[in-house]
């Protein structure tokens, strides 16, 4: 049976290596080549696409692609840890309709979303319609790096509150009694138990910010007006206006690179805090 | 004290949630066609919703495609899962780390490269590159949520089934899929889902004509405000509250909401 059953794999591992694996290399590929990409036989090895990266212009790029996507990963984890505290000491009858509620905006279309916040951060938008209403000077925040910051925040903090609030219900109340009962007030039970219990699910909900966060270009082409380019934005117009392939598989390849290696980092500290756990008492 | 802080602060976090969309539904009402400005009550922006072609079509093709790239990959994805928990331990983990690169990669890499494999075969982009780029991406979370359920299952039972007599596909259907039902039924969901909203991958995968809702929006958005999204909005947020409230009533144990 178990011979006959890995049978069924088969058709998909044909699928993945035509869909995932040699898309991929065809991106590698086109990284490390220069030439027309009509013709084949004009192509040649080139890591023309690689040095240009180093251009002042575009490395401002990358880095305000990461500021942009760590300020508003540190802004979710900073609402979002409460917030997952919060719903998760709601009582049993009210939890479920707090959580669908907390849920129901990222069931909606994300441009939608987006769309929303253009259409009262503008400079006629509704909020400076209410300032000016109120005789207060209109805000100029969109187009900017702000609107961006907030559109981020508001797209991706469920992602946060998520796991964090996963991991929270899972934690054995006695554990906490315990700590109670040996004397440890709600502050010390706090950064002593609840904290370090929930670092798994603080590192997945990094994660899960940081990465739709730093590659995103639509956020800010709608929140930014197209003057707050990241790199998602560099690698769509590659792909969509200047039609340079090459430069565009070789900005790819360095934000896999660059998130793989966050991602590193991430479960490192994540092992550390497991051994550095132990030694408290 | 603490329990006013507590409802405070939540209370605050909701309005920050739902203040755009509510913004959007009041103005969706709006006789006048600017933002901020209050030109009385109409309900022309719903007709114009339902007049425009390209929403219409938009539509259509946003369920189109959900629809039927969830059912595909609910059934590769379940199949392969089951042939995947089958395999050695060696060709087990390489199949499972390719399976993983579509949730690891951030989408705009993923939209890139299965363009440039569509472009490289000379594949017209449209209906079908898309409906092919939803599947790639979709069939991974199932596999990701059929395997646990696969990994739970008492060996013993299928040998038991064929013991008694039943033939290798008959214990498939009776006794196999019967037991990942949970998991296949999260996986065809979280497909769904992930597909309707689904804007970058399509964005790079579709042409001539084929958009997506996601990617009508984009066009409009960048164009400028078009009052009838503000009704589309309306909409969407009044249907997934009713889907949620029905889920909600069904599944009254609960936490299953979560996707």
């Amino acid at each position: 049976m178990k011979n006959r059953a890995r049978i069924l794999a088969y058709p998909y591992i044909v699928w993945m290596i035509i869909f995932i694996v040699v898309p991929l290399l065809l991106v590698l590929f086109y990284s490390v080549t220069e030439g027309n990409i009509n013709d084949p036989s004009s192509l040649s090895f080139s890591l023309k696409s690689y040095t240009r990266v180093f251009d002042i212009m575009y490395l401002n790029v990358i880095w305000k692609s990461f500021k942009l996507a760590i300020i508003s990963t540190l802004f979710c984890l900073i609402l979002g840890y409460p917030v997952a505290l919060i719903i998760s000491t709601v009582k049993a009858r009210y939890k479920n309709i707090v959580l669908m509620f907390f849920l129901v905006p990222i069931w909606m279309n994300f441009l939608l979303r987006t769309y929303a916040w253009m259409s009262i951060l503008s400079p006629n938008g509704f909020i400076n319609r209410l300032l000016t209403f109120l005789g207060l000077p209109p805000l100029q925040i969109m187009p900017g790096q702000t609107a961006v910051i907030l559109g981020m925040i508001y797209n991706f903090l469920p992602f946060m509150v998520l796991p964090i609030y996963t991991v929270l219900s899972k934690i054995d109340k006695s554990v906490l009694e315990a700590a109670m009962d040996l004397g440890a007030n709600k502050i010390v039970t706090f950064i002593k138990v609840i904290l370090p219990l929930t670092v798994p699910g603080i590192i997945s909900g990094i994660t899960m910010v940081f990465m739709p966060a730093v590659s995103t270009f639509v956020i800010s082409q709608l929140l930014g007006g197209g003057k707050e380019l990241l790199i998602g934005n560099l690698i769509e117009q590659q792909f969509t206006v200047q039609r340079d392939w090459h430069f565009g598989s070789a900005l790819s390849i360095i934000l896999m690179i660059m998130i793989l290696i966050s991602m590193a980092i991430m479960s490192k500290v994540e092992k550390d805090d497991g051994n550095g756990g132990a030694p408290i008492w | 004290m603490v329990k006013f802080l507590k409802r405070f602060y939540l209370t605050l976090i909701f309005i920050f949630l739902y203040a755009p969309i509510l913004v959007l539904i009041v103005f969706s009402f709006n006789e006048s066609k600017s933002r901020g400005y209050w030109g009385g009550f109409t309900l022309k922006w719903y007709v114009e919703l339902f007049r425009d072609r390209d929403i219409l079509k938009a539509l259509y093709y946003t369920f189109l495609v959900a629809l039927l790239s969830s059912i595909i990959s609910t059934v590769i994805g379940t199949f392969s899962a089951i042939g995947i928990h089958n395999m050695g331990l060696f060709t087990k983990k390489m199949a499972l780390n390719i399976n993983y690169l579509p949730v690891l990669n951030p989408d705009i890499v993923t939209g890139i490269a299965l363009m440039t494999l569509f472009v490289s075969l000379n594949m017209r982009l449209g209906f079908m590159t898309m409906l092919i780029s939803h599947t790639v991406f979709n069939i991974p979370y199932v596999i990701l949520s059929v395997l646990p359920k696969l990994k739970q299952m008492d060996k013993n039972m299928t040998e038991a089934a064929l013991d008694l007599g039943a033939t290798p596909s008959y214990a498939l259907r009776k006794v196999i899929i019967p037991q990942i039902m949970p998991g296949v039924i999260t996986g065809a969901l979280i497909a769904f889902t992930l597909s309707i909203d689904d804007f970058v991958i399509s964005f790079f995968t579709t042409g001539s004509g084929v958009t997506n809702l996601s990617i009508l929006v984009y066009s409009m958005a960048k164009r400028g405000v078009k009052p009838s999204i503000n009704a589309l909005t309306t909409l969407m947020l009044l249907t997934v509250v009713i889907l949620l409230l029905l889920i909600n009533k069904r599944t009254t144990k609960g936490d299953e909401l979560i996707p």
